[in-house]
């Protein structure tokens, strides 16, 4: 579904993409672990085309992602995103985030869209907050009217920027229940978090990245439990017992 | 005169704003170049040497207006150059998150600026904007040297014919309070309207 390929990205001198490959394959639940600075959101940005990059390649359902092509648009209606800081449209309700995509790039008509984004927002629990707007939601609903607004494209695969990074911990569990129930329904999903609870339950593939690069990747049982890499388990000491 | 005058300049201006604003946040060098270099140039002009100009020289290089159209032509491009850099503000100040998802959701470009950018920027022009509008209204004045018989003209008139100095003129100044302050209302209310939810 998702090839990235020997991926190269700079910013200027600093090497963000140090030549990393990943597969995400149809149905699985990919997480990125890492830490920051370690070029995670570069990655994923790069699959949605939000990044330019000079060598390598990403391909979506076997299609070269180049954000200047105007196949773009196609490619990433078929990947959405989801933001760390939600990027709501402030100007809208949660009914026209949800809707503003179908109708205005996929011209899916108005009637349709509407009822779609109806049952969308029902299924990450916000009916009755059709009509509010996104300064009147908390953070964990405003990830939720996000969740469903990359949902209303009918994507073949959605990509989470840590998606709970923003949120006060007490909404965490909200947002992480709506992405656990999405993954259960079988949808391809590459998620970028320090979650390792999220991770170790709902994550067929976990990886973990450094510097650009691939250190270790596995089953999420091997990896979180018993890493192999020095780079790895130095890594998840600091994130699960920050105190020691 | 005052009020046509001044309707028709804010309708150039607002419209050639948006061109200007829209030229210099393009991030295309051959669109970004020419705007700037025409705002900063009317911005460093007086308004009164620009009338003059379109209403004295122009003329003579074969184009003729009368002092209406010269007048709403002159004070149009004037304000488009202020109106343009107060749009780019605006479209500046818009959350650069919101337009990032636009994109990523695979909306056309044309369809990113109506349906994200343009929308957010009205709200946060509206106080600027507003102030452009008082500030074209009055000085839909300086049309008076070229002979567009507005208010203040009219007023100088009647004074010099009558000596009743002080009644005319603080006539005049309670017309041009009574044209701001529903302006200043209106501003008010869009503001309301439309204004950060």
């Amino acid at each position: 579904m998702i090839e990235i390929d020997r991926l190269e990205k700079s910013f200027g001198t600093n090497r963000v993409l140090d030549g990393i490959s990943l597969t995400v394959r149809q149905g699985q639940v990919v997480c990125i672990i890492g830490p920051s600075g370690s070029g995670k959101s570069t990655l994923l940005r790069c699959v949605n085309g939000l990044e330019s990059y000079e060598g390598g390649e990403v391909r979506v359902s076997g299609r070269r992602v180049d954000r200047r092509s105007p196949e773009i648009r196609t490619i990433r209606r078929e990947v959405t995103m989801v933001f760390q800081r939600f990027n709501l449209f402030a100007h809208r309700t949660a009914l026209e985030n949800v809707t503003e995509g179908p109708i205005y790039a996929a011209g899916e008509s108005r009637a349709s869209a509407e009822a779609h984004a109806r049952e969308l927002l029902a299924q990450v629990g916000l009916t009755g907050k059709e009509s509010a707007y996104p300064s009147q939601l908390s953070g964990g609903q405003q990830q939720r009217v996000a969740i469903a607004r990359a949902l209303a494209m009918r994507p073949k695969a959605v990509l989470f920027d840590e998606p709970t990074s923003a949120l006060d911990p007490e909404l965490v569990g909200e947002v992480l229940t709506v992405m656990r129930d999405l993954a259960r329904q079988g949808m391809t999903m590459a998620v970028v978090t320090h979650e390792m609870g999220f991770a170790r339950e709902v994550a067929d593939h976990v990886v973990f990245m450094d510097r650009g690069r691939v250190v270790e990747e596995g089953r999420p049982a091997e990896l979180l439990t018993a890493p192999r890499e020095p780079r790895t388990q130095d890594f998840l000491r600091r994130v699960l017992r920050p105190l020691e | 005169m005052t009020i046509a005058v001044t309707l028709c300049a804010l309708v150039l201006s607002t419209l050639l704003g948006v061109v200007w604003a829209l030229m210099r946040t393009s991030g295309k060098r051959w669109l970004e170049w020419p705007a700037m270099i025409f705002t900063n140039t009317i911005r460093g002009i007086p308004i009164l040497v620009q009338l003059f100009y379109i209403y004295f020289v122009l003329p003579e290089l074969g184009v003729d207006l009368n002092a209406f159209q010269a007048g709403v032509i002159g004070l149009g491009i004037a304000y488009s150059a202020y109106m343009g850099e107060v749009f780019r503000a605006g479209i500046l100040a818009v959350d650069a998150g919101s337009i990032e998802a636009a994109e990523s959701l695979g909306m056309p470009r044309a369809r990113v600026l109506s349906r994200v950018v343009l929308p957010q920027a009205v709200r946060i022009v509206l106080p600027p904007y507003g102030n452009n509008l008082i500030m074209l209204l009055k000085d839909s004045s300086q049309a008076s040297v070229i002979t567009v018989a507005e208010l203040s003209t009219q007023a100088r008139l009647i004074a010099s014919s009558t000596f009743k100095n002080q009644e005319v003129w603080t006539m005049a100044a309670l017309l041009y309070l009574c044209l701001s302050i529903p302006l200043i209302l209106l501003v008010a209310w869009l503001e309301k309207r439309f204004g950060q939810r």
